[in-house]
């Protein structure tokens, strides 16, 4: 069965929230792959885990106010969370704020939204820049919007575990602080990734290929989970599920 | 007692120059027809606040000149990509940026709630946003359970918070749903100014099930009437965002000129004033 890239990194994202730590996955705004990548897990899993997109009506569980995805998370609620980066760095430090010296920016993006908060409070976030370029992936960040380590006394229970693109998946080791190669997509090479990512990583000396998307999981993405989907993200669930509810 | 006015132009005539205006975030309820009329009447010298992040609101009012201050956690059109004006404005440094996170605004609202002069707040350490912020205290743990240093955000207070909802009574009472962020603005602001798209002469505290989702009356300054009063942004359960004219907006405020004319043709121009 063909796919898309979109699909590719969906199944690819799903399969990072499969584990027994992930009883909770909250997405934040305009994300609709984690937010697939989400609900077809807990469709796979028969209901675990819970998914809560914060935008979305009947897949949104939070009632009291924008505050409470983040006291749900300062209390340890929530088990995963993805954030993303204009640049970001070999020590996983995210900027989100805009390139330049700051505050008289060349470029300026939206801004830094929960992550200086939700990067040490979830456990297991997952970055996720479907983007793999030296643009992206710099050897330092032109402004910390949320480290990516922290010192010992600094109250941190959370911070990055996976980071997600469209060549790779790689595992970030927070004693260390560095990045590892865990796998690459088909069709693509090591030599890419490193060719295309601005700071080191560690590369095991076997790299495996990231799995291809099951067929039966491409099919739930474009039937049930599709229409879950399009809940809170109806043009997405046309354009790339092929999901129209409208219809 | 709330005061029921008869347009948005006579609710943004208790907008002031240079106040701190908290704006309701993007996804909750924006009275943008209030804020088209805050900008007819060519507010100066605004501080807005965002709640914690905010969009087109926001972009129209630093593109027309309104603003010298933003404070956000992040200002976009989401979906329809980078808000023009906004970023235009920090490049070329016509307005002053105050970076914040989405937790510290609703954390800085919360303490007035409160009435204390702080709250503490975990995270942060560590990000360069500390960096630029000398209102933010860092302090080691006061109460020495072992918990390392701690940020401290100061109480935020709001001289004027606009907001727009579906349904009003005559006693001021205002329903908002589990748009609750919208409560955290009202019990923080000075002034609350209040556009409705309709009142209804039962009141909204009569029955529970609309008492719980109910802002009560004492905490709105002003309140008026404005049908579709969000668009072109949605109200949930009402209307839909208008993508299309969104994406107009985004595409057409990427220029100075464009901007402009788009404001022209929408805010100054004559289908707007016979609303």
């Amino acid at each position: 069965m063909t796919y898309s890239r979109d699909e590719f990194l969906i199944t690819t994202i799903a399969r990072l929230l499969e584990t027994p730590d992930v009883r909770h996955v909250a997405v934040g705004a305009a994300s609709p792959i984690p937010g697939a990548a989400a609900l077809l897990a807990r469709k796979v899993n028969g209901g675990t885990p819970r998914v809560s997109l914060i935008h979305g009506k009947a897949t949104n569980p939070f009632c009291d106010g924008g505050r409470e995805i983040f006291d749900a998370a300062g209390q340890g609620r929530i088990d995963v969370f993805f954030l993303g980066g204009v640049q970001i760095d070999g020590q996983a430090n995210l900027n989100l704020v805009g390139t330049g010296e700051y505050p008289t920016v060349d470029k300026r993006f939206s801004g830094s939204f929960g992550s200086a908060f939700m990067y040490f409070t979830v456990p297991k976030v997952i970055l996720f820049r479907p983007e793999h370029s030296r643009r992206v992936f710099v050897p330092k960040v032109d402004f910390i919007s949320a480290p990516g380590v922290s010192d010992p006394d600094v109250y941190r229970p959370g911070g990055p575990k996976y980071l997600v693109t469209e060549l790779c998946v790689m595992s970030f080791n927070r004693d260390v602080g560095r990045f590892k190669l865990e796998s690459v997509t088909p069709g693509r090479t090591v030599e890419e990734v490193l060719d295309n990512t601005g700071f080191e990583i560690d590369v095991p000396e076997n790299v495996p290929e990231t799995p291809a998307p099951e067929e039966e999981r491409l099919a739930l993405l474009r039937s049930t989970v599709g229409v879950e989907v399009a809940d809170t993200y109806p043009a997405f669930a046309k354009d790339v599920l092929g999901v129209d509810v409208a219809a | 007692m709330t005061n029921y006015l008869n347009d948005v132009e006579e609710l943004a005539q208790h907008v002031p120059d240079g106040a701190l205006l908290a704006l309701p975030p993007e996804y909750s309820f924006v009275p943008m027809a209030l804020v088209r009329a805050i900008i007819r009447k060519g507010v100066k010298d605004l501080h807005i606040l965002t709640v914690p992040i905010n969009g087109l609101a926001a972009d129209m009012l630093i593109g027309a000149g309104c603003v010298k201050t933003v404070e956000c956690a992040a200002v976009s059109l989401g979906e329809a990509g980078p808000a023009p004006r906004f970023g235009a404005a920090v490049e070329s440094r016509s307005i002053k940026i105050i970076d914040s996170t989405c937790p510290a605004i609703h954390t800085g609202l919360q303490a007035t709630e409160k009435g204390v002069p702080f709250m503490p707040l975990a995270g942060i350490i560590g990000s360069d946003l500390l960096k630029y912020r000398d209102d933010w205290k860092v302090v080691d743990d006061p109460m020495g359970q072992g918990n390392g240093r701690i940020v401290l955000i100061p109480a935020i207070n709001p001289d004027v918070a606009i907001i727009h909802s579906p349904l009003a009574d005559r006693d001021g009472n205002v329903w908002i749903g589990r748009r609750r962020e919208l409560a955290t603005i009202a019990h923080a602001a000075k002034t609350l100014l209040v556009t409705v798209e309709k009142i209804q002469d039962e009141s909204l505290l009569a029955s529970e099930a609309t008492a719980a989702g109910t802002l009560p009356g004492f905490y709105v300054t002003a309140l008026a009437r404005a049908e579709m009063g969000a668009k072109p942004l949605g109200l949930v359960d009402h209307y839909a965002p208008d993508a299309d004219e969104i994406a107009t907006y985004a595409h057409e405020a990427r220029s100075e000129e464009g901007f402009n004319a788009y404001m022209q043709r929408n805010v100054f121009g004559a289908q707007e004033a016979a609303e």
